[in-house]
C-alpha cells in the first residue's frame, strides 16, 4: 500500500463549493496552476441548496432604495451581535455589490426588477421605478434594514454555482472530484498539501502545493437535526485543527434556521417569511407579533428560533411522533405566488412531506443551520498558525458573522471572500517558492496507511462507528442546542469526551477495500468528535449570552468579560481543546442595541439576577 | 399501508473487487412513516451492510446526486417515498455512466465532458468593470434562462434515453437543454454557425429519436420536449439557409 500518486500545484483548493471555485478562479486568473479537490463533483456542492439569494446593497428595488454600504454595515454587526471584525465587515459590504455584478456578467440571471405598482401580502403598495427597470432586484430577508437580498426566482445558489462552475470548467481548472483530503501536509510552521483518499478507488494520494485553501463548508452534521448535506461534517475545521497549532475561532457560535421542516429537516428558505408567511402555534394562533411587535417572523434568526423554543415549551407546540413542532402558513399568499416564486418550497413539501403549501400548514421547527465558527484567520484570509494554509466561506472564522450570521450574507460571503481571498492567496503563491521536505510527506502518507490498516483489521478495538456518531449527533441536538446552560453542557463535555476516546477503537465491520463508506466515516469520526467538543466546551466556558449562543444561565450579553472571539486549538494527546482569546476589532460601531426587540444589550456581568 | 415489511433487492458489484461477479442482494427493512429511499438506503448500511454504496448530498432533490433506477425508472432516490412503491423494490445504479460500485455512478465526469465539449459558458467579448451599474435584462428573459438553468445533471434524462444508450457521445436532453440555456442568453455573443457546430448533428439536436422518455423522466419537470424542439428549429432554420430577420441572436 506504500505506492501513491502525487500530484504538484501552486495553489491547492479544498472544496469546491461557491468559496473554493471562486477562490481557484482568481487564483488562477494570475497565472497559478490551480487544482481543486471535492468530495462531490462541485455542481453538487452544498452551495447550491442555498434557495434565499445574497446580500449586496445595490438598492435597485423600491424597498431597496437609499441603501448603501454603511446600512448593510450595520445590519451585520447588530446581526452579529457586535462578535464579528468590523474591519472585515466594512471591506465585506464594500465588495458586495461588485461580486453580484460580476456574477452577472458571468451568467447568473438574476431576477430584475419590474416596472410597476404590486401590493405586498402585508397590505402595502409599493412601485417599482422605470428607471430602476432591468437592473438587479431584491427580496426581504430576515434582520435587514433594506430589501437587500438579490436572487434568482427559488435557485439562487443554484444558478451562482452552475455559472461559477462554468467559469472554472471554461479556464480549464483541475478537478479531483471525489476525493478528500484526510490530512494536511506540515512542518508546525508551514503547511505543504495533504494527503488525499481517492473516493473511487479508495487509494491515497499527496497533493503538494505552494499554498493550500480550505473552503469545505460547515459542520451542521455534528447535530441530529440540520438543514445541511450530508456531506457537510466539517473536514476542512478538523484538518486545520489537528495540525495543533491552528486555532478555530468562536465555534460555540451555532445558528439555528427557524424552520426545519419536521422530520426531515430540509430547510424551509427565509422568503416563506420575507414574502408573508406566518408562524402558528397549536391553537393557529400566530404568536411571533406577541414576542417582537414590530419585525414580527422577519426578526433575525437567532430571535425567532429561540422565540419559536420558548412558545414550544410553554406548550403551544403540536405534538408529533417525532416531538413538538410549530406551524408555517403560507397559504395566504395564493396558489400563483407559491407555485411561482415559491415554488422550491412547494415541491419540498410535495415530495417530502406529502402536504401541498397551497392548502396545507407546515410543520416546522428550530434546525441546526450554519457554523459561524470555523478556521480563524486574518482579514486576508490566512490561517493563524501556518504559513501557506488559508480558508474561505463558511469553513472559516474571517470574522464577518460574529455569533449570529444574517440571512443572505453566506451566500455573499463565499463569492465576496473567495473574490478577495483569491487575490490574497494569489499574491502570496506568486511570492512562495515550492519547497517541501520528501520525508515529511512519505511519513504523513504513511501515517494515514497505518490509520486505515487499523481501523481495516480492528487493531485498537471493535467499536461501531455509526454507533457513535449517532451519540455524538445527540448530545450536541440534546445538551448543545438553543437553549443552553452550565448543567447540559458540562454532560455535553463529558460524554463527548468519552465518545472521543471510544472514537479511537473503531473496527470496521466491512472489507474496508476500494471506495468504502464506512472506512470514510471511520476516518473522519475522531475529528468530528474534535469540533464537538470545541462547540460545547467553548459554550461552557462562555458565561454570557450573545447573539445565537444563548445561556439560560447567564441571560445577558456581557461586553465587560466577553467581548472577545474564543480560539480552541487541540494540543497533540489532549481530550479537551485549549482555549484562547482575541479581542474583537472594533473600527466603526461601538456595541449597542441590536433593536430586535429582545433584551440581550450590555449589562454588567451577564449573571440572572 | 402501515407496518410493511419492505424487501430492498440491490444491485452489488464492487470494481475494486472484480473476483466477485456482480449480484443482487436482499435487505428487509420496516417501514416507517414518511420513509424515503434515502432514509432506508441510510438504515440499510447502518444496520445490515455498512460496505453497501451509493451517493446522496443534498437529500433535497437540489444537487442530483442520488439518481438510480427504482423498480424500473431513473429517479432521485431521495425524493422517492416508499408509500408510494410496493413491498418489493429493486434498485440498480444508472446505465450509461461509468460505474463506481453499487449504486453509486460517475455523472461528475460525464457532465463536465458534456460542459466541454458544448462549451457551456457565457460567450463574451466583454470585460467585467468593477465600478459600471449592471447591463440590464428584462425580467422574463431573465425568467427564461432560469427556467432551463434549472437542469440539476442528475442523469435521469440521459439513463432513460434510447440514443444515450446506444451512442456514447450523444448530448442527450440534459445537453441539448443546456445549449439552448445559453441560445436564450442575449449575454451569449455565439452566432447560429457556432451553435450549428455544436448540436446541428447526429450526437446533437439530430440523433433524438423522439421516444421522449427525458420528458417523462425529469425529476426537475423541465420542458425538455419543448426545449430540443426549440433547438432544432433553430438549427433547421440555420441548416436550411433561413436568414434571421434581425442581428444574428437566435432567441
Amino acid at each position: 500500500m506504500s505506492r501513491y500518486q502525487t500530484h504538484i500545484t501552486d495553489v491547492l483548493v479544498i472544496g469546491a463549493g461557491l468559496a473554493g471555485e471562486r477562490v481557484a478562479i482568481e487564483a488562477a486568473t494570475h497565472g497559478l496552476d490551480v487544482t481543486i479537490l471535492s468530495l462531490v463533483p462541485p455542481r453538487r456542492s452544498h452551495s447550491t441548496a442555498a434557495q434565499g439569494g445574497m446580500q449586496a446593497s445595490l438598492g435597485n428595488c423600491a424597498m431597496g432604495e437609499g441603501d448603501n454600504p454603511d446600512i448593510h454595515f450595520a445590519d451585520t454587526v447588530k446581526g452579529s451581535d457586535w462578535g464579528c471584525d468590523q474591519d472585515v465587515a466594512r471591506l465585506f459590504v464594500e465588495t458586495a455589490p461588485i461580486a453580484v455584478r460580476e456574477m452577472a456578467v458571468w451568467g447568473v440571471p438574476w431576477s430584475r426588477v419590474v416596472a410597476g405598482k404590486r401590493t405586498l401580502p402585508d397590505g402595502r403598495v409599493i412601485e417599482e421605478k422605470k428607471e430602476k427597470e432591468g437592473l438587479i432586484t431584491a427580496r426581504d430577508f430576515g434582520g435587514t434594514a433594506k430589501w437587500r437580498t438579490c436572487y434568482t426566482a427559488d435557485g439562487t445558489g443554484h444558478t451562482l454555482q452552475y455559472t461559477m462552475d462554468s467559469i472554472v470548467i471554461k479556464m480549464g481548472i483541475t478537478v479531483h472530484d471525489r476525493t478528500e483530503a484526510i490530512s494536511l501536509i506540515h512542518d508546525g510552521e508551514r503547511c505543504f498539501g495533504t494527503v488525499a483518499r481517492c473516493l473511487r478507488t479508495g487509494e491515497l494520494r499527496a497533493y503538494i502545493a505552494k499554498s493550500t485553501v480550505i473552503c469545505t463548508g460547515g459542520y451542521g452534521r455534528l447535530y441530529s437535526a440540520s438543514t445541511n448535506a450530508v456531506i457537510n461534517e466539517g473536514s476542512g475545521m478538523f484538518l486545520a485543527l489537528d495540525t495543533g497549532v491552528v486555532p478555530l475561532g468562536n465555534m460555540e457560535a451555532v445558528q439555528f434556521h427557524p424552520t426545519g421542516m419536521v422530520p426531515v429537516w430540509i430547510l424551509i428558505t427565509e422568503g416563506a417569511r420575507g414574502d408573508g408567511g406566518y408562524l402558528l402555534d397549536k391553537n393557529l394562533h400566530r404568536f411571533m407579533p406577541d414576542y417582537e411587535p414590530k419585525k414580527k417572523e422577519l426578526a433575525s434568526r437567532d430571535v425567532v428560533s429561540r422565540r419559536m423554543t420558548e412558545h414550544i415549551r410553554k406548550g403551544y407546540g403540536v405534538e408529533s411522533p417525532y416531538g413538538p413542532h410549530l406551524w408555517l402558513d403560507i397559504r395566504h399568499l395564493g396558489a400563483k405566488h407559491i407555485n411561482t416564486n415559491l415554488r422550491e418550497i412547494a415541491n419540498i413539501c410535495r415530495n417530502f412531506a406529502g402536504i401541498d403549501p397551497v392548502k396545507d400548514l407546515i410543520p416546522v421547527r428550530p434546525t441546526q443551520h450554519y457554523s459561524m465558527g470555523g478556521v480563524r484567520t486574518n482579514i486576508d484570509g490566512a490561517a493563524y498558525g501556518l504559513k501557506g494554509l488559508f480558508a474561505a466561506g463558511e469553513a472559516a472564522c474571517w470574522d464577518l458573522h460574529g455569533f449570529n450570521r444574517l440571512g443572505g450574507n453566506s451566500l455573499a460571503e463565499t463569492v465576496t471572500a473567495g473574490r478577495i481571498i483569491g487575490k490574497k492567496v494569489a499574491e502570496y503563491t506568486l511570492g512562495a517558492s515550492l519547497t517541501f521536505n520528501p520525508e515529511l510527506v512519505e511519513d504523513a502518507v504513511k501515517k494515514q496507511e497505518n490509520r486505515i490498516k487499523g481501523l481495516i483489521n480492528g487493531w485498537h478495538g471493535k467499536e461501531n462507528v455509526y454507533e457513535l456518531r449517532n451519540l455524538m449527533q445527540q448530545n450536541l441536538m440534546d445538551y448543545v442546542g438553543i437553549f443552553r446552560n452550565g448543567k447540559d453542557l458540562q454532560k455535553a463535555v463529558s460524554n463527548l469526551q468519552e465518545l472521543y476516546h471510544r472514537s479511537h477503537k473503531i473496527g470496521l465491520r466491512s472489507s474496508g477495500v476500494g471506495a468504502n463508506p464506512e472506512l470514510a466515516q471511520a476516518l473522519r469520526l475522531p475529528g468530528m468528535i474534535r469540533l464537538a467538543l470545541c462547540i460545547s466546551y467553548g459554550a461552557l466556558v462562555r458565561t454570557e449570552s450573545r447573539g445565537s449562543h444563548f445561556r439560560e444561565d447567564y441571560p445577558k450579553r456581557d461586553d465587560v468579560n466577553w467581548l472577545k472571539r474564543t480560539l480552541a486549538y487541540w494540543p497533540e494527546g489532549a481530550d479537551l481543546p485549549e482555549l484562547k482569546y482575541e479581542p474583537v476589532k472594533i473600527t466603526e460601531l461601538p456595541p449597542g442595541d441590536r433593536g430586535y426587540g429582545e433584551s440581550s444589550a450590555g449589562s454588567e456581568g451577564g449573571k440572572n439576577g | 399501508m402501515a407496518d410493511r415489511e419492505l424487501t430492498f433487492e440491490i444491485f452489488r458489484y464492487n470494481p475494486q473487487k472484480p473476483e466477485i461477479k456482480p449480484y443482487m442482494q436482499t435487505y428487509k427493512l420496516k417501514e416507517t412513516p414518511g420513509m424515503t429511499i434515502f432514509v432506508a438506503l441510510n438504515q440499510i448500511r447502518e444496520e445490515q451492510d455498512p460496505s453497501l454504496m451509493f451517493d446522496f448530498v443534498c437529500r433535497a432533490a437540489i444537487c442530483g446526486s442520488c439518481a438510480m433506477i427504482i423498480n424500473g425508472r431513473p429517479k432521485l432516490a431521495c425524493k422517492t417515498l416508499t408509500n408510494t412503491l410496493p413491498s418489493k423494490i429493486k434498485l440498480f445504479p444508472l446505465p450509461v455512466f461509468k460505474l463506481i460500485g453499487d449504486l453509486s455512478v460517475d455523472t461528475g465526469t460525464w457532465f463536465r465532458h458534456l460542459s466541454l465539449k458544448t462549451e457551456a459558458w457565457v460567450h463574451t467579448s466583454k470585460t467585467f468593470d468593477p465600478k459600471a451599474q449592471e447591463e440590464r435584462m428584462d425580467n422574463e428573459t431573465a425568467l427564461r434562462i432560469y427556467e432551463a438553468e434549472r437542469c440539476i445533471e442528475c442523469g435521469c434524462c440521459i439513463a432513460g434515453c434510447a440514443t444515450a444508450n446506444i451512442r456514447d457521445e450523444f448530448l442527450g436532453a440534459a445537453g441539448i437543454n443546456r445549449v439552448a440555456r445559453f441560445m436564450i442568453d442575449p449575454r451569449d455573443e455565439r452566432t447560429p454557425a457556432e451553435y450549428f457546430e455544436v448540436v446541428g448533428c447526429e450526437e446533437g439536436a439530430f440523433g433524438c429519436m423522439g421516444l421522449m422518455a427525458c420528458d417523462d423522466n425529469c425529476p426537475m419537470e423541465l420542458p425538455l420536449q419543448m426545449q430540443l424542439a426549440y433547438v432544432r428549429r433553430k438549427m433547421a432554420a440555420y441548416g436550411l439557409g433561413y436568414k434571421a430577420t434581425q442581428g444574428v441572436k437566435l432567441a
